[in-house]
């Protein structure tokens, strides 16, 4: 059985820079846990004599050459933006950064 | 807030510094680090931006080759180990500059690690001992807007541009480098100085400060003297000129000194630095490393690097600043300390291509390190950026040589120059500096020297033989310095001994 305490979460949120509730750290560390129950199954699996990866098909040195390609116009990078000015993203500002 | 600061010299009466460095370079790449984009700098805000530098769902990057070799040339030159097997890593952050929610960076497993670099400050040699380089993605740009220095009042939000996400940048850390005392400052300004030298002469990336091609953060603490344990450091982020580097270290030991004097701890931190006032101020909070939940990246297989390859590259690293200048030195007949002078003054190159173009080593110093420093300095530029190629300081000190113009007149066809008059050869024909010959011109200008100064006239008669320099400078004075002084003397001479 996994723990996660609520101070856990409250970091997590903040790392993700979410606002989240009292209410939502008793039920997310609740939720949480249960998944890292369910990851935690793999563990079963896992033979001793096979070592980590971290990709499926054993292959090195896949590489492109250095030839510029086309970019998006900006019109449709910008379009899934919440929100644009001049030309560039917009976003709140995040408290305490300096430019 | 203002920080109490302790003198310089007196910090080091009681505390001993530590320092390093973590060297950020764009890699001067056409394309992006795993994507197509192009990497032009300057271009409209985001429209150098696609799939795969945006982080889109479904996209897939891939690595340029391009710029892992310039990492493995970097690695060579520094004479670090090349890594045979290494991968990618996520490095997990949510902050407005990333577009996709991670950094694509090396974190255990870093392309070089293990070697060195030795800088030299007034005669002695430093070794910088290299931790790692590794091979990582720029950033977006932002840009804030609102608050108490923007430019619309009220407004708090800022706007950010993609186009550097994604430029290859690579990351040159080095070991603590404790030992360098007094001279840390300068140990610190001297290591990007010669990294700086290095990148440019491997060719891979322009590192031009001012665009922030290289940046650097640049770490300091301090012990008190005959201490086993090294202090509390701060991270002073993205210093971006090399006279900053030196300010940035000399600031923090003299703010760190009285925090300690005071019987306080020095907070780990990264800290600001301020060009106009030369002072560092408290930035973020640092994440801890496991913050960021590194983890290998799934997108991208390993980097191999083929032992041939590795070799290879090796085998056609060009000459390194240090053996270039050793050669030069000798070839120059000047000495290791001469050479730290043209160093310093940035002047390696000019020097080298003036004698290219014809000049003498001697008079090749002579004019970029005397005249045209001075130029420089009072136009407040760095020495390449004045508006005189090599080939036509070279052609200068070529009419001088001929006994065409003297130094004098060679300083008015350099103000021709620097105006964008022409070349030095041109200008002596326009503006008429040619030195003048025996001519009737100058004889009259002589007689009437001799007239207008009788009782000088009379002492050189009399054997007060020095005093024939006034007559010669009066002679200059009516010539507007276009007279061969020597031939002046002479023409006196002959008229009053
Ligand atoms: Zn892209």
């Amino acid at each position: 059985m996994s723990t996660l305490s609520r101070k856990d979460v409250a970091h997590l949120a903040r790392l993700a820079r979410l606002a989240v509730t009292d209410e939502e750290l008793d039920l997310f560390a609740g939720q949480l846990a249960d998944v890292l129950d369910a990851v935690a199954q793999v563990g079963k699996a896992a033979v001793e004599e096979v070592p980590p990866t971290t990709h499926a098909v054993p292959m090195t040195n896949v590489m492109r050459e250095d030839v510029v390609g086309p970019s998006l116009p900006r019109e449709i990078v910008l379009a899934g933006a919440p929100a644009a000015e001049e030309g560039r993203f917009r976003v709140p500002r995040i408290l305490q950064e300096e430019a | 807030m203002s920080d109490t600061l302790v003198g310089f010299d007196e910090v080091l009466t009681r505390y001993e510094p530590v320092i390093g460095l973590e060297t950020h370079v764009e890699l001067g790449t056409a394309s992006k680090m795993f994507c197509g984009c192009s990497t032009t700098f300057g271009a409209e805000p985001n429209t150098q931006t696609c799939p795969v530098c945006l982080g889109l769902p479904g996209s897939l990057p891939v690595a340029n080759a391009a710029a892992i070799e310039s990492t493995i040339r970097i690695g060579l030159a520094l004479g670090c180990r090349i890594a045979t097997w290494c991968r990618f890593s996520r490095k997990n952050y949510f902050y407005p500059d990333i577009p996709k929610g991670f950094q694509t960076t090396q974190y255990d497993e870093p392309l070089c690690t293990a070697g060195h670099l030795d800088v030299e400050v007034d005669g002695e040699t430093y070794r910088v001992e290299i931790e790692r380089v590794h091979l990582e993605e720029d950033t977006g740009k932002n840009l804030h807007v609102g608050g108490a220095t923007g430019r619309i009042h009220g407004a708090d939000h800022s706007l950010i541009d993609y186009n550097r996400a994604g430029i290859p940048l690579v990351e040159i850390v080095t070991r603590p480098i404790p030992g360098a005392g007094a001279k840390a400052p300068e140990v610190a300004r001297a290591y990007v100085t010669e990294l700086r030298e290095i990148l440019l002469a491997l060719g891979v990336s322009e590192v031009r400060m001012e665009q922030g091609n290289l940046r650097s953060d640049v770490n300091t603490s301090l012990a008190p003297i005959g201490s086993l344990e090294w202090g509390t450091r701060t991270e002073t982020k993205n210093v971006n000129s090399l006279r900053s580097v030196e300010r940035a270290v000399r600031f923090e030991m003299r703010r760190q000194a009285a925090v300690l004097d005071a019987g306080e701890r020095v907070l780990q931190e990264t800290r600001h630095f301020h060009e106009d006032t030369g002072t560092t101020s408290p930035g973020r909070s640092k994440e801890e490393a496991t913050d960021y939940r590194y983890f290998p990246e799934p997108d991208l297989v390993p980097v191999a690097p083929d032992e041939e390859w590795v070799a290879k590259l090796a085998a056609m690293l060009p000459e390194l600043p240090a053996a270039r200048r050793a050669r030069l030195s000798e070839e120059w007949g000047i000495s290791p300390t001469e050479m730290a002078w043209l160093v310093n003054a940035g002047a390696v190159e000019l020097v080298s291509d003036t004698v290219a173009a014809g000049a003498s080593p001697a008079d090749a110093r002579k004019w970029w390190l005397g005249e045209l420093a001075r130029r420089a300095n009072d136009a407040g530029v760095d020495l390449a950026e004045l508006a005189v190629t090599p080939a036509q300081v070279a052609e200068l000190v070529g009419l001088v040589a001929a006994g065409t113009i003297n130094d004098q007149l060679a300083r008015q066809a350099l103000d021709g120059v620097l105006a964008g008059e022409g070349d030095p050869a041109a200008i002596v024909e326009s503006r008429g500096l040619a030195v003048m010959g025996e001519s009737d011109e100058l004889v009259g200008a002589v007689e009437a020297a001799i007239e207008g100064n009788p009782d000088v006239a009379e002492k050189v008669r009399g054997g007060k033989v020095q005093a024939i320099g006034a007559l010669v400078g009066a002679v200059m004075k009516t010539t507007r310095g276009k007279a061969d002084a020597a031939t002046v003397k002479r023409m006196l001479e002959e008229r009053l001994l």
